[in-house]
């Protein structure tokens, strides 16, 4: 039995050291993105801020705009304020742009980002770290055909869309971000913006995670109870056997 | 099926269910096959926790059999781009996830049921070892189980192609192109497993196939031999020793009980801490820190951008570093031909353990230090190997790994000596309990 007790720790320290191992190899240093999941004031607002900024160019064509209404937004508070390219509320939040001239003009079809936030997270960090991070890291660069370029994510296609927001960085000569130029917003203003989108961006890549944590508590309470009866039912049969 | 004969017929008590049953079992084998594999299948009284496992496996096959079901009705193999220029697969998913009511949780509790049916399945071989389950008289059942495995491999890599994302299909290209690398056929073998010259939609639609329909049949058959074969010789225990040589006066083993009521009532506790389990990754953390569902799935399939590092899922990195650890060309052969042989031979290995073994006990409770540090050695070689799988190829990770597959591959090919010359514990006559 004491070979038993020797494997079952082996088993456990086994299973821990990856994470040790993936924790030391972290590439990119990522800024935590604020949680934002409970608060629909700040999710209305990153709505706002990516139905103005982003959907121009990237698409959220796994979302429906009645889907909005989760966030606490009525139906006409939707088509009011958000949208400009659809006519029925059950439509999916697609772009206009036509994706060959999308190519021409950045070298890439902007990515669609319905799933972004889950797509890009890692061992370095959740892709709301991911998110939180690029949008504040955006920097002028004449070399590029845009005129920007960002340290996380070098040489990327989309020029800085909320630079009048947050004003024209600069990389310094240590290779650290500067604010050169300051936008309308202050820099903890702009953060705050931008954790509001990455929020939603969030909320976007899987609109039911709410419903799932609350289902699971539900399903994990139920399965407790179940054990008690289980392990009850168990023990009375086998009280029987020598 | 041996049962049919061993059992009395029912006979009606009058009642009108006691007529129906009376009717039905003298066309079909109803009580036979409820007493002989149920109510009066003798099964050893002191199984333990590793003894949970086989039933978690059927468990899980159900519940990857009805999941699938729901999400066939909704998923489409299709590679091509809908108007928002997303492959149609790829939105299919996202279509069950966020628009079929409950879409989520279904598909959910599919992805989460091929991780855990791997750990639950490596944990059910890993009992058969502790135990000497696989030797005589149960060779059957264990080539049985290792073929289970190689078709769950099958059905898992098929399967994961579906969802189109881009380790679907580059995770695709890197193992169909393996086939390349044999001799002469390989070119056109590998442009006839993929019905194309790169990866795509016929690729996607002969997967979808092979996933919902062919393999599950092989499977479900293999299941059913595999517990047949186990019925007809009974169960081994964690001594290794056989309850059938101690029967009682009617022929019952002194240390059996019946499978049923005991062992069922014994088993829903196992399911409802694994449901437990289950359910902590399928609602709090259903991409399993990236394990169970790769990060860089969420982006669609995209075949002019290859990911900088393509990792298979974890279930197969222990096999995928075998893979990477040959890096000889060996009689005029290329190095990943070997590789494809080397990880082909990992996986086989296992049906010849039953003749491997030349030890007189079966149980690690009386082997001796020898096939305990060998045994030992395998399971670290096994995890070093899945968590090397993982990682991008590098210097020191290439060395480890080819140890480790030496080991791997000592603990299989070296036992037929080792068993032999190891210290044994004399095993007891009955199974010891509690």
């Amino acid at each position: 039995m004491k070979t038993m007790r020797n494997l079952k720790s082996l088993f456990a320290a086994l299973l821990l050291a990856p994470t040790l191992a993936l924790a030391s190899g972290a590439a990119l240093h990522l800024d935590k993105a604020p949680d934002v999941s409970g608060d629909k004031a700040a999710l209305q607002n990153g709505a706002k801020l990516f139905v103005n900024y982003c959907l121009n160019c990237h698409g959220a064509s796994a979302l429906r705009y009645n889907k909005l209404m989760d966030l606490g937004l009525t139906e006409q508070q939707i088509k009011d304020n958000l949208m400009f390219n659809a006519e029925k509320i059950g439509q999916q939040m697609t772009v206009s742009i036509n994706p060959a001239e999308a190519k021409k003009w950045f070298g890439v079809t902007p990515p669609d980002l319905s799933l972004v936030a889950r797509a890009r997270a890692s061992a370095d960090g959740s892709g709301a770290d991911w998110l939180y991070t690029y949008l504040r890291s955006f920097y002028k660069d004449p070399a590029r055909p845009t005129g920007w370029n960002n340290v996380i994510f070098p040489n990327v296609g989309m020029p800085h869309i909320l630079f009048e927001l947050q004003g024209e960085q600069a990389l310094n000569a240590e290779h650290h971000l500067e604010l050169a130029t300051p936008g309308k917003l202050s820099t903890a203003e702009y953060d705050k913006q931008v954790a509001d989108l990455v929020g939603f961006l969030v909320w976007m890549g899987e609109p039911q995670a709410g419903l799932r944590k609350q289902i699971g508590i539900a399903v994990l309470v139920f399965l407790s109870i179940l054990f008690v009866l289980a392990y009850a039912l168990k023990k009375e049969y086998w009280k029987d056997i020598h | 099926m041996a049962a049919n004969t061993n059992f009395e017929k029912y006979k009606s008590d009058g009642s009108l269910a006691g007529n129906v049953l009376e009717w039905v079992d003298a066309r079909f084998p109803a009580t036979a096959m409820w007493k002989g594999h149920l109510s009066e299948y003798y099964a050893p009284k002191n199984f333990n926790f590793w003894y949970f496992f086989g039933s978690l496996a059927l468990l899980v096959l159900v519940i990857q059999i009805v999941t699938g079901i729901f999400l066939v009705m909704h998923y489409k193999p299709d590679a091509s781009l809908n108007a928002a220029g997303i492959p149609v697969a790829f939105a299919s998913v996202e279509y069950i996830m966020r628009d079929v009511p409950w879409g989520w949780l279904v598909r959910y509790m599919h992805s989460t049921g091929a991780s855990a049916f791997f750990i639950v399945v490596y944990l059910h071989m890993f009992r058969g070892l502790l135990y000497g389950s696989y030797r005589q008289p149960r060779e059957l059942i264990w080539v049985f189980g290792v073929l289970i495995f190689l078709m769950l491999m099958a059905e898992a890599f098929f399967g994961y192609l579906l969802p189109w994302g881009q380790m679907s299909f580059w995770g695709a290209q890197v193992i169909v192109n393996l086939f390349g690398a044999i001799p002469l056929i390989g070119e056109p073998l590998s442009i006839w497993v993929r019905g194309d010259f790169v990866i795509g939609d016929a690729t996607l639609n002969r997967f979808f196939s092979f996933h919902v329909i062919a393999i599950p049949l092989v499977l479900i058959g293999l299941v059913a031999a595999h517990i047949l074969a186990l019925h007809e010789v009974g169960s081994n225990n964690p001594d290794g020793v056989e309850i059938k040589k101690h029967k009682d006066e009617k022929g019952i083993p002194l240390d059996g009980i019946p499978f049923h009521p005991y062992y069922t009532v014994k088993d829903i506790v196992g399911v409802v801490v694994f449901l437990m389990v289950f359910s902590l990754v399928l609602f709090f953390a259903p991409e399993g820190g990236g394990y169970f569902l790769e990060y860089n799935n969420f982006f669609p399939a995209d075949p002019l951008k290859t990911p900088p590092h393509i990792a298979p899922v974890w279930y197969f990195t222990p096999y995928y570093s075998v893979l990477r650890a040959m890096v000889w060309n060996f009689f005029g052969l290329d190095a990943k031909f070997w590789g494809v042989v080397g990880m082909g031979a990992s996986v086989v290995v296992f049906a010849f353990l039953p003749w491997l073994d030349r030890s007189p006990v079966k149980s690690i409770r009386y082997r001796g230090p020898i096939f305990k540090s060998f045994l030992t050695i395998f399971v670290i070689c096994f995890f070093i190997l899945g968590y090397l799988g993982t990682q991008p190829p590098s210097f020191w990770g290439e060395k480890i790994s080819q140890v480790c597959t030496v080991l791997y591959f000592a603990f299989f090919l070296l036992m037929p000596w080792y068993s032999k010359i190891d210290k044994y514990k004399p095993e007891p006559e009955r199974v010891t309990w509690k």
